[in-house]
C-alpha cells in the first residue's frame, strides 16, 4: 500500500511539471473556487519552478482574466497574457481570492521556495510550513530535508515534517515525530506536543508517554531560552541605565549638586543624532549608514557645551547650596524641554536604524538577540572604559578625583577647582550625549526622552554610592537585572515599587550606598 | 538666622502691619463665599469659576505651608508631597464615587467588570471613615516612609530623590486599572456630599469656607510651633544637625513628627481639592506637580510660613493667565521663574519686602 502510494506519487511528481506547461494558469481561470482550491493542493504538493512567477502574481492580486477566461497578468495598468500571447478581449476581470484560497496560495508559494537559492528564503518556507504544511506536502518535505545543507534550514524543515507526521496514521510515525519535537524546543512544537496531549487527541499509549517527555524536554529548553532572554533585556536596560547614570554621578560625586537637567541632556543627545540623520540624508546619502557613528562625537560636543554653558551661567553661582541647585536644574529642564518641543514639535521624530543595527541573532528557537542592544551593551562598556581612563590616567581626572575627594584642599594644592567643576560639568553632559545617541536607536525619540530615565538614574546614583565609577556600574546592572527578572513575575509597576522599597532598605544598612569613598566628613 | 524669618520681619515691621495685612487677606476670603451665594446679576457676585479658582489655590497654598514646615524649618526639601495630597484626595473621592453610586459600584468598576468592590473600599460609603482614611493614609505612609529614612539619616538630595522616586510609584501604581482607583481617568463625576449636591452655591460656599479655616488653623499652628522650642530644635536641625546631636538631642523623633503632620496637612488640603475642583487622578502624583510646590515656597521665601501662601498664590495665579493668553510659553516663564528665585531671591518675596522696609 505505502509503496503504491510512492510510486504514484513520484509518477505524480514526474507528470506534473510537464503538465504545468500546459497552462496551469489556464486551467486556474476555468476552474470554480473548489477546484481552485484543489489545484493550489496539488501545486504544493508538487512544485515547478515554472509557476512561480504565477503563484506570485495570483497573491499578488495581479492576474485577471477576459471574456474567454485567458489569463493575464497586470502590470502598471497593462495586461500581459500569461501563457501565450493573447490580446485580452474586452476589459480583463480580477480574479478574486477568498480567505481559503489566500492561505492555500502561501503554502503552495513556500513550498515553491523551498527550492530557493537563498537560504533565508528557504528559511522563512519551512517556517511557514511549520505552520500550515498539508499531509500532502510530506513526501516533498521528506525530499528537501534529505537534500538541504544549511543547518537552520534543515532544522526548520524537520519541524515542518515532524508536525505533518503527527497526523500520520501509522503510530511508529507519530512516535518518531513526537521524539523530533522534543528535540527541537521551538514554542511551536510545544503547542503541537500541547494540542496532542490535550482533549484524548491521541490514543496510542506509547505516543502519548513519548509525547509527555517530550513535551517537558521542549519546556525546559524554552525555559532556558525566557531565562537567557530576561538576563540579556536585562543587561541591557542596565547598559542604557549606565550611560544615563554616569555623567550624573561624576558631576553629584564632584559638586554634590543633583542635575535634574541631566535626562535632557539625554534627549538633546537623541535630537543631535537625529539632525545629524537629516543632514546626512541631504549632504551625504552614500554614507547614511553610518550616521550613529558620526553623531557620536557631534553629540558628545553639542552637550558637553551646553553643559558647560550651564554650569558657567547658572549652577556655579549656587554652590553649596545643594537643594537650590536641584531646584534650578529642574527649571532648565523644563525651559530646554519646552524649546525642544517649540522647534521640533511636540510629535517624536523619527530616527531609523541603519542597516547594520537591525535584525538580530537568533541564538535559541525562542531568543532573538537584536543587533542594536548588543552594540549599546558594547558601547556602555567601551564609555566606561574610557570615562576610568580619563578619571585615572590624565591629568584633569586627577584633578577631578582631588576636588572630589576634598575640595579644599585640593584648591590650596594649586588645582583649579573652578575649572574643573565646569569640565567635569561638561564631561558628565557629554556621556549624557553620547548615552542619548545610544537611546535614539531603541527607543522613542521625543520632547520628553530624558523624564522617563531621570528617576531610574537617580537610584543608580543613590544606589551606587559617588565617586566611584564601579558603584554605578553595580548599581546599573544590578537594577536593570532585577526590574527585568521582576517585570513578568509581578509586573512591571509593582516591580518598579519593589525595587524602590528594597533600594530604601538597602539605604538602611550602607548609607553611603555600595562603595562609598573611605574618608571622614562632618558637616 | 537662626530665629524664623517671620518672626524677625514681624518685629521689624511692627506687630501691627503684620496683622492688619493678615485681617485684611482673611477679611476678603470669608467675604468671597458669601458674596458667591447673591444672585448672579447682583453687581458683587463672585461666579462659580473665581470661587473655585481660588478654593483650588487655596488648597496648594496649604500644601506650601505643609511643604514650608519641613523644608523652611527642617531643612528636608521633599519633592514628594504630590503622593500626599493626592493620596487625601483619593480617600475623599472614594466617598464621593459611593455617594454618587448610590448602592450600586462606582461605574469605572463596573466598566472594569468587577463585581464587588476590593477589600479597602471597605466603609468608604461612612463619611467620618473617609475622613479617617483621608488623615491615616498620608500620615502612616509618611510615617513609615519617614522612619526608614531618617533612622538611616538620609538626607539633603538624597531625601529628595527619594521622596521624588516615591511620588513617582505611586503615580505608577494609581495609574493602573487593576488598583482600584479608576486608572488615568481618576474620579470625576461627583454628585452629592453628605447629602447636598456638589454645584450648588451653598455647598461650595462651606467647602470654600472650610478651606479657609484649615488655612487658618494651620498657620496658627505653623506659627506656634516655629516660635516653640520644638521649632528652635528644628531650626537648629536644619543649620547644623550634627552639632544639634552632640548637644544631646535625638534628631529622629523630631524630624518625624514634622514629616507626619505635614503629609497629613496634605491630605486633608488633597480632601478639600477633590469636592471642589471636581476631580482627582494619578496625574496629581506626577513628580512636576510635587517639584512645583517647591517652587512657591521658594518663591515666597522658606521659614516664613506667610511666604510660602503668597508663592502659592502668585505662581497659579501666574499660571491661571499664562495657560490662557500663551499657554506655549508658560513652561519658559515657569522654567525661568526656577532659576531667578534660587539665583537671585532666595529669601523669596518675604525677604524682598523685608529688604524694602529697611
Amino acid at each position: 500500500m505505502n509503496t503504491a502510494l510512492h510510486r504514484l506519487l513520484l509518477l505524480l511528481l514526474l507528470v506534473l511539471p510537464w503538465a504545468a506547461q500546459a497552462g496551469d494558469a489556464a486551467d486556474y481561470a476555468k476552474a470554480s473556487p473548489a477546484k481552485q482550491a484543489r489545484l493550489l493542493e496539488s501545486w504544493a504538493a508538487a512544485p515547478a519552478p515554472e509557476r512561480l512567477p504565477l503563484i506570485e502574481a495570483l497573491r499578488a492580486n495581479r492576474v485577471a482574466i477576459d471574456q474567454n477566461k485567458t489569463p493575464f497578468i497586470e502590470e502598471n495598468g497593462a495586461y500581459r497574457a500569461l501563457e501565450g500571447d493573447a490580446e485580452p478581449v474586452g476589459t480583463p476581470k480580477k480574479l478574486r481570492l477568498n480567505n481559503r484560497l489566500r492561505g492555500l496560495l502561501n503554502t503552495a508559494l513556500a513550498s515553491h521556495q523551498l527550492f530557493a537559492e537563498d537560504p533565508a528564503q528557504r528559511l522563512a518556507a519551512a517556517k511557514r510550513l511549520q505552520r500550515s504544511g498539508q499531509p500532502e506536502q510530506l513526501e516533498l518535505l521528506q525530499q528537501r530535508l534529505d537534500v538541504e545543507e544549511d543547518a537552520a534550514v534543515s532544522e526548520a524543515l524537520t519541524l515542518a515534517l515532524a508536525n505533518l507526521q503527527l497526523t500520520a496514521s501509522d503510530p511508529a510515525v507519530r512516535l518518531a515525530a513526537v521524539r523530533l519535537l522534543g528535540e527541537t524546543g521551538a514554542p511551536l512544537a510545544r503547542v503541537r506536543l500541547e494540542n496532542l496531549l490535550a482533549d484524548e487527541a491521541e490514543t496510542d499509549a506509547a505516543v502519548r508517554k513519548a509525547a509527555e517527555t517530550s513535551l517537558a524536554q521542549v519546556k525546559r529548553k524554552l525555559l532556558i531560552g525566557e531565562l537567557l532572554g530576561q538576563a540579556f533585556s536585562g543587561l541591557s536596560l542596565g547598559s542604557i541605565l549606565l550611560l544615563a547614570a554616569l555623567g550624573l554621578a561624576i558631576t553629584f560625586g564632584l559638586l554634590g549638586v543633583i542635575n535634574m537637567a541631566h535626562g535632557e541632556m539625554l534627549m538633546l543627545g537623541a535630537y543631535t543624532t537625529y539632525m545629524v540623520q537629516v543632514l546626512m540624508a541631504r549632504l551625504a546619502p552614500e554614507a547614511l549608514a553610518f550616521y550613529p557613528l558620526v553623531a557620536l562625537p557631534v553629540a558628545f560636543f553639542v552637550t558637553a557645551a551646553i553643559g558647560m554653558a550651564l554650569e558657567r551661567t547658572v549652577i556655579r553661582h549656587l554652590y553649596g547650596r545643594p537643594l537650590e541647585t536641584l531646584l534650578a536644574t529642574w527649571g532648565i529642564s523644563l525651559i530646554l524641554i519646552q524649546l525642544v518641543r517649540v522647534l521640533f514639535g511636540a510629535q517624536n521624530v523619527e530616527v531609523a536604524n541603519p542597516g547594520w543595527l537591525s535584525g538580530g541573532l537568533q541564538v535559541l528557537p525562542n531568543l532573538v538577540l537584536p543587533y542594536n542592544r548588543m552594540v549599546i551593551i558594547g558601547f556602555a562598556l567601551f564609555v566606561v572604559l574610557l570615562t576610568w581612563l580619563l578619571l585615572n590616567k590624565t591629568r584633569l581626572g586627577l584633578n577631578v578625583r582631588a576636588v572630589t575627594q576634598n575640595r579644599n584642599m585640593a584648591a590650596c594644592c594649586g588645582v583649579p577647582t573652578g575649572r574643573i567643576d565646569m569640565m567635569a560639568f561638561g564631561l558628565g553632559s557629554g556621556i549624557a550625549g553620547l548615552g542619548g545617541v545610544a537611546l535614539s536607536q531603541i527607543g522613542n525619540v521625543g520632547p520628553d526622552l530624558g523624564q522617563s530615565y531621570i528617576i531610574d538614574s537617580f537610584l543608580v546614583v543613590v544606589l551606587g554610592g559617588v565617586g566611584q565609577l564601579a558603584g554605578s556600574i553595580f548599581a546599573a546592572f544590578g537594577l536593570g537585572i532585577a526590574n527585568k527578572i521582576l517585570e513578568p513575575q509581578i509586573g512591571a509597576v509593582l516591580g518598579k515599587i519593589l525595587i524602590l522599597a528594597l533600594i530604601i532598605l538597602f539605604i538602611q544598612k550602607r548609607p553611603q550606598g555600595l562603595f562609598a569613598l573611605k574618608g571622614r566628613v562632618i558637616d | 538666622m537662626n530665629q524664623p524669618l517671620t518672626l524677625t520681619a514681624a518685629q521689624k515691621a511692627g506687630p501691627k502691619a503684620t496683622v492688619i495685612a493678615l485681617g485684611l487677606a482673611l477679611a476678603v476670603l470669608v467675604a468671597m463665599p458669601l458674596l458667591h451665594l447673591l444672585p448672579a446679576e447682583h453687581a458683587l457676585h463672585v461666579s462659580a469659576y473665581t470661587l473655585t479658582l481660588v478654593g483650588k489655590i487655596l488648597c496648594y497654598a496649604i500644601v506650601a505651608l505643609a511643604l514650608d514646615l519641613v523644608w523652611g524649618y527642617a531643612g528636608l526639601l521633599s519633592l514628594g508631597h504630590g503622593l500626599f495630597f493626592a493620596l487625601g484626595g483619593y480617600a475623599m473621592g472614594m466617598y464621593l464615587m459611593r455617594q454618587s453610586a448610590g448602592d450600586g459600584l462606582p461605574a469605572f468598576m463596573s466598566f472594569l467588570a468587577w463585581n464587588e468592590l476590593p477589600w479597602y473600599w471597605y466603609g468608604t460609603s461612612s463619611f467620618l471613615w473617609a475622613m479617617c482614611l483621608v488623615v491615616l493614609v498620608p500620615g502612616v505612609l509618611a510615617f513609615v516612609f519617614g522612619f526608614f529614612a531618617f533612622r538611616s539619616r538620609i538626607k539633603g538630595v538624597y531625601f529628595s530623590i527619594m521622596t521624588q522616586a516615591l511620588t513617582f510609584a505611586g503615580m505608577l501604581l494609581f495609574f493602573r486599572n487593576e488598583t482600584g482607583f479608576g486608572g488615568n481617568n481618576g474620579f470625576t463625576d461627583f454628585k452629592t456630599i453628605l447629602g447636598f449636591s456638589i454645584s450648588a452655591p451653598a455647598t461650595r460656599a462651606t467647602l470654600f469656607l472650610a478651606t479657609v479655616a484649615l488655612l487658618t488653623g494651620s498657620l496658627y499652628l505653623g506659627f506656634r510651633l516655629a516660635r516653640s522650642k520644638f521649632g528652635r530644635v528644628l531650626t537648629a536641625l536644619r543649620d547644623a544637625e550634627n552639632r544639634l546631636m552632640f548637644c544631646g538631642y535625638d534628631p529622629r523623633g523630631y524630624k518625624l513628627f514634622i514629616w507626619t503632620l505635614s503629609a497629613v496637612l496634605c491630605g486633608l488640603a488633597g480632601a478639600l481639592y477633590v469636592p471642589q475642583v471636581g476631580i482627582i487622578n494619578p496625574s496629581e502624583m506626577a513628580p512636576t506637580q510635587s517639584i512645583e510646590a517647591a517652587v512657591w515656597v521658594a518663591l515666597g521665601g522658606r521659614g516664613t510660613l506667610i511666604g510660602p501662601l503668597l508663592g502659592a498664590g502668585l505662581v497659579n495665579g501666574m499660571k491661571s493667565w499664562f495657560t490662557v493668553a500663551f499657554p506655549e510659553y508658560w513652561l519658559f516663564a515657569l522654567g525661568a521663574l526656577f532659576i531667578v528665585v534660587t539665583l537671585y531671591l532666595p529669601k523669596g518675596v518675604i525677604g524682598l519686602i523685608k529688604r524694602r522696609g529697611e
